[in-house]
């Protein structure tokens, strides 16, 4: 059983549809990435899902419960978007506060902020501490009480590649023991190959559901090859490997996976006008690009 | 129940630390001070103690400051809440609505209960370090204090009424203040106003006594100056407002806490976050 399910999943905010048929499953121990430009309609999913928001149509299952019942949300965690905590409260008193919520003893507040890395502030007011380390306390809230659904809207925005790194080594030991999380980011870069699937959202539908690699796959788009010709050289090499664009000193070259090879057998052939090559594949944010522009359309 | 607990002591906690009550509960002690120390004169005059003068001068700042106070914690209870987001996360816990409100109100009526015994605990102290017989006074004080406090829960209320019929914490702050000023200054005013163009006709006979103890502010400050004859004659209550029995005065300081409480209750639970 799918510990999500989403089937055709609609809402309208005065007439404008800010979800569309959305439907798609997250497993047990699977990491999705919901991405999405601001306003794809990432939160406004999440709020569906939490029962906070109630949808207009189509069907949404969590650990097979409706969104918002009681039994759901005993299973459910969530870390809201800029959610910002009371800034006169300290990170331990904020955190006891949500361990009562879920009936856990208080004690584990301790345990808790020192595995998202708070320990040393856990007794000073929130106030006081960095947008990083809000972005943690919210994330040790999440953890309370080994969810098996969690639901994070922007997680990593706020933190340093140092913190963010740790925060997907927690996520992996959560998914490890079979919690499904459902992420969302604005951008690939952030989520990369942390994550089993990707689900793009562009304004309110479902344009991919992929792993990275299929994504790339489906985009098919062309590799840049760049040759630093020798001084003088450049519009000779240009004009030998047709199609070729010279500024003089580079030569850029694009061409289809299939023809990756044969075009570097040409290139190694013209081996005294050439300095170095550069062969770049299509990058993270052209493949999410590719298909947020291509729902545009 | 666990839920209540813990919104009742991270609330605590909060008001605690909120800069607004420390001032105010160090204010309510030194008025009570001043005033204590100020009607020390001729109390032999009016027959009564110390501490029955002293109850009805604090009567009289009490019926501006609680309110205050009151009102000053419980504006953000709501709105403040929504603009920070925590209020989405809480209700994404296995909690009620009702829960989260009831571990507010406990929160910020304990702390309202506490400044007021610090309050009026400084008066009580220093009456019964100028005058022997004060103990004549304590009933009263005792009085002033838990009628007080069921006043600051009705402002509590509608604070929180406030706080959720707007979804910024400034749009309330400016709602509490407005309200402040039209239940406790203007209120008062505008029935003066009439009472005069009226010149003792049917509406001071049988509207005015209505209008009087539907403010429960009103009704307050009659049930403690009516209640006991020391403090009347220290006040020198008279007129309309004697016609009125202090226990329906009390009815009203009571009956309005669970009137607001119901309301914002009501306001509350159709937020969407
Ligand atoms: N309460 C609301 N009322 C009207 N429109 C809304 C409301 N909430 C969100 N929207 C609109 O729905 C769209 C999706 O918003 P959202 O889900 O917040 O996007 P994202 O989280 O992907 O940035 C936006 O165009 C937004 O303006
Ligand atoms: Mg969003």
């Amino acid at each position: 059983m799918d510990n999500l399910i989403l089937d055709k999943v609609c809402k309208r905010f005065d007439g404008f549809e800010a979800l569309k048929d959305v439907s798609f499953t997250v497993g047990a121990g699977q990491k999705i990435a919901l991405l999405g430009h601001n306003g794809a309609g990432k939160t406004t999913l999440m709020k569906a899902i939490l029962g906070l928001q109630p949808h207009d149509s189509g069907r949404i299952k969590v650990m097979g419960a409706a969104p918002g019942s009681r039994a759901a949300r005993m299973q459910v965690a969530y870390l809201p978007e800029n959610v910002a905590f009371h800034s006169a409260l300290t990170g331990r008193e904020q955190i006891r506060l949500y361990l009562r919520l879920r009936r856990q003893p208080v004690k584990l507040a301790d345990e808790l902020l020192d595995r998202v890395g708070l320990a040393h502030a856990a007794g000073r007011r929130i106030g006081t501490y960095s947008k990083g380390m809000r972005q943690k306390v919210g994330l040790a809230q999440a953890l309370i009480g080994r969810p098996k659904l969690m639901i994070l809207d922007e997680p990593t925005s706020g933190l340093d590649p140092v913190s963010r790194r740790e925060f997907y080594a927690i996520l992996d030991e959560l998914a490890a023991q079979g919690t499904a999380i459902l992420l969302s980011s604005h951008a690939l870069t952030e989520v990369e190959a942390r994550t089993d699937r990707i689900v793009i959202l562009s304004r309110g539908r479902v344009v991919a559901d992929d792993t990275l690699a299929g994504l790339r796959e489906q985009a098919g788009l062309p590799t840049h090859i760049q040759i630093a010709a020798r001084p003088g050289a450049a519009d000779e090499v240009a004009q030998a490997l047709r199609g070729g664009r010279s500024n003089g000193v580079i030569v850029d070259l694009t061409c289809s996976p299939e023809d990756k090879l044969a075009r570097l057998r040409e290139i190694t052939a013209l081996r005294a006008k050439v300095r170095d090559l550069d062969v770049v594949p299509p990058s993270l944010d052209d493949i999410y690009d590719h298909f947020s522009r291509r729902a545009g359309k | 129940m666990s839920g209540i607990i813990g919104f009742a002591d991270a609330e605590f906690r909060i008001a605690l630390r909120n800069r607004w009550i420390i001032i105010l509960t160090v204010t309510m002690a030194l008025f009570s001070l001043v005033l204590t120390l100020a009607g020390s004169g001729p109390t032999g005059t009016l027959g009564a103690d110390q501490l029955s003068v002293t109850v009805a001068s604090l009567t009289g700042l009490a019926v501006y400051l609680v309110p205050l106070m009151a009102l000053l914690v419980s504006f953000d209870a709501a709105a403040g809440e929504v603009e920070r987001g925590t209020l989405g996360l809480t209700l994404a816990y296995p909690v009620s609505r009702p829960a989260v409100l009831l571990g507010k109100i406990v929160a910020h009526v304990g702390i309202l209960a506490l400044a007021l015994l610090v309050g009026y605990g400084v008066a009580a102290i220093t009456a019964f370090w100028l005058d022997e017989d004060a103990a004549q006074g304590l009933a009263a004080l005792v009085r002033l204090y838990w009628s007080s406090v069921l006043l600051g829960a009705g402002f509590v209320g509608l604070g929180y009424l406030a706080s959720a019929l707007s979804r910024r914490p400034a749009t309330a702050a400016g709602l509490v203040i407005g309200l402040w000023l039209v239940a406790i200054v203007l209120y008062d005013l505008g029935l003066l106003a009439a009472i005069v163009a009226d010149d003792g006709g049917a509406f001071t006979e049988t509207v005015f006594p209505w209008l009087l103890i539907g403010n429960p502010a009103d009704a307050f400050r009659l049930f403690n100056l009516a209640a006991s004859e020391a403090t009347a004659a220290a006040s020198g209550v008279s007129g309309a407002a004697q016609s009125i029995a202090p226990m329906r005065a009390l009815a009203s300081v009571a009956v309005w806490p669970l009137i607001a409480f119901g309301l914002a209750a009501w306001r509350f639970r159709r937020i969407v976050p």
